[in-house]
């Protein structure tokens, strides 16, 4: 049900967003789906990917300061106030978002948001006592 | 004493300035006896350092006899923490200064009424050799507090008679209107301070030709003829280097003549030695090396060979203005790897401390020293990696302000602290290169 997400630190100039794609061009790993937070003085590229572990290892190798987090993916009603019927369920729920991201491509009429909570698994817990179900990674990146 | 090239403002302070080379270091000798006895009697540290080789004040039969005794290092302030090295007792010590040391721990400095009149003599007379007199207007810029720039620059400037304005250190518009308004005709600061007061004033429509002030006392920090060039250049002052360091008592050690070739040391009461600094042994004059200090009056903490870690020579060519006090060249750089920042010394192992204090872990680090528009800027990159990092802004941020933070509450200054990828910091041998001075790469100042 939770999904991997890789987070990478990124300063703040000219082709440091590009290395690491390269790297992983080359490696034959494709990125999902990807978030760029950005403040004055550095990033934080946040990754999506199949093959999260070998991506992992592959810039950790290349000298990345890379970590882990859990995030969740959702559906979304793919129509003017989807998102905002989720998130208000949310507020209901007392989930705090931490951030959140458009997946690339939905599905069905459907939009697949991916949502970093502070506390994933109570967020999962919450989330299906209301009927509303993460989508898994099979799902996700089979398709 | 008759001197025709005594300066127009000669008085009997500073009638020591030209005493007959001989007659100086009777003088010193006789001063040195009494201080090495008085400090092995009173000072078990030094008393065990001497009886540890054998040898005993009374081994101290002339001057250059002084190169058998032990050196004071900045570790034995540290050992002594805080009073150990005192020769009064508190009862007659009437002031503490402190400034930093390397670990964090302050080097203590403690005065009697009588090595504060010292202290006040020599500033007295270092502004007699910068052509200041009773109805100068000082403006002083030096930090007032544990600083000893700031008081030490107010009794000097009292002592001669002038007006002080005791403005202390910042408030950079303050101190340009202050300066306009009351017609201040002297300043002393850093060098780096005053050349961003020349910044800031020409941004604001003030041209500083165009006011009273005539005369610089800049010390605290090394700085270059360059800087200097520049300082005669954008101003009418004449602009003079002060040397000092509040292990032998402050500011006023040594200053520059009229002639700004080399600072006369005020040796009747500092003793100056030059050593090579890898081997220890006392150097000809002349000849480049770390300069030692052994004071030769101060009541409640006497230094004998006191390595003060900054590189110069001593010249005894006699000087045009007739003081016979021999001369240290400008300070060109140190021998240990302190830095001066904004006039605060500062050792990468303080930095190196403060980022440990905040995760436990060392990360790999690198300071960058540079100079715009004539203020010091320190910047500290760290290297980020996968356990001190979030996927989450706020956390990076939240960890990148703890850093600064401890920094800035460890050295007092503030510091611009830049995260940076993993394997950035170039490292030699293993060893990373810890400081990176570009302040003298800026092309005009």
């Amino acid at each position: 049900m939770k999904l991997v997400q890789l987070s990478l630190f990124i300063e703040n100039e000219t082709g440091a967003l590009a290395a690491p794609c390269r790297l992983l061009a080359e490696a034959g790993i494709s990125i999902s789906t990807l978030c760029l937070a950005d403040t004055e003085e550095f990033g934080i590229l946040r990754l999506l990917l199949r093959d999260w572990e070998k991506a992992r290892e592959l810039l950790d190798k290349a000298g990345f300061a890379v970590n882990t987090a859990e995030v969740l993916a959702m559906e979304v009603p793919d129509r003017p106030g989807g998102l905002a019927e989720v998130l208000e369920k949310l507020q209901t729920l007392s989930l705090n978002v931490e951030y959140m991201y458009a997946f690339t491509s939905g599905r069905d009429g459907k939009a697949i948001i991916i949502f970093r909570f502070e506390d994933v698994d109570g967020a999962i817990t919450a989330l299906q006592k209301e009927g509303l179900s993460p989508v898994s990674p099979v799902h996700l990146f089979d398709k | 004493m008759e001197n025709k090239t005594q300066p127009a403002n000669f008085n009997s302070v500073s009638a020591i300035d030209y005493l007959p080379v001989e007659q100086l270091r009777r003088h010193q000798l006789a001063q040195l006896r009494h201080v090495v006895a008085m400090t092995y009697e009173k000072v078990p540290h030094f008393r065990q350092r001497m009886d540890e080789r054998g040898i005993s004040p009374s081994d101290l039969k002339q001057l250059s006899d002084l190169a058998k005794l032990p050196f004071t290092v900045k570790t034995d302030l540290r050992d002594t923490y805080p009073f150990g090295l005192f020769a009064s007792p508190m009862k007659d010590i009437v002031r503490l200064h402190a400034s930093s040391g390397t670990t964090g721990k302050p080097i203590v400095a403690a005065y009697t009424h009588e090595d504060i009149k010292i202290w006040t003599s020599v500033m007295v007379r270092a502004f007699a050799s910068c052509g200041l007199h009773a109805g100068d207007i000082i403006q002083n810029a030096y930090g007032y507090g544990l600083f000893t720039g700031g008081l030490g620059a107010h009794y000097g400037a009292e002592g001669i008679g002038a007006t002080v304005i005791p403005i202390s250190g910042g408030n950079t518009e303050r101190q340009i209107m202050i300066m306009k308004d009351f017609g201040s005709t002297a300043i002393c600061c850093t060098p780096s301070y005053f050349i961003h007061l020349i910044e800031r004033a020409t941004e604001m429509g003030i041209n500083m030709k165009k006011l009273p002030l005539r005369v610089g006392v800049f010390g605290a920090e090394p700085w270059t003829q360059e800087m200097r060039r520049h300082i005669e250049e954008k101003t009418s002052i004449k602009a003079y280097d002060i040397y000092g360091l509040s292990e032998i008592i402050g500011p006023g050690v040594g200053i520059e003549c009229q002639y700004q070739d080399g600072l006369h040391l005020h040796e009747d009461h500092f003793y100056p030695e030059i050593i090579n600094p890898q081997t220890g042994e006392v150097l000809p004059d002349g000849t480049e090396g770390e300069l030692v200090l052994s004071t030769l009056s101060k009541e409640a903490m006497p230094m004998i060979r006191y390595r003060t870690r900054d590189i110069t020579a001593l010249e005894t060519t006699p000087c045009p203005c007739g003081r016979t006090l021999r001369r240290i060249r400008r300070i060109s750089r140190r021998s240990d790897d302190m830095f001066i920042i904004r006039g605060v010394n500062v050792f990468p192992s303080q930095i190196e401390a403060a980022l440990l204090a905040v995760e436990g872990t060392l990360p790999h680090y690198q300071i960058i020293l540079t100079r715009d528009k004539g203020l010091d800027n320190i910047e500290v990159h760290v290297e980020v990696n996968a356990q001190l990092f979030s996927d989450k802004v706020r956390a990076v941020e939240e960890f990148q302000h703890k850093l600064s933070n401890s920094i800035e509450h460890t050295l007092g200054i503030r510091v611009k602290l830049k995260l940076v990828t993993p394997h950035t910091i170039a490292r030699s041998e293993g060893k990373a290169k810890r400081v990176i001075d570009r302040r003298g790469e800026t092309p005009n100042v």
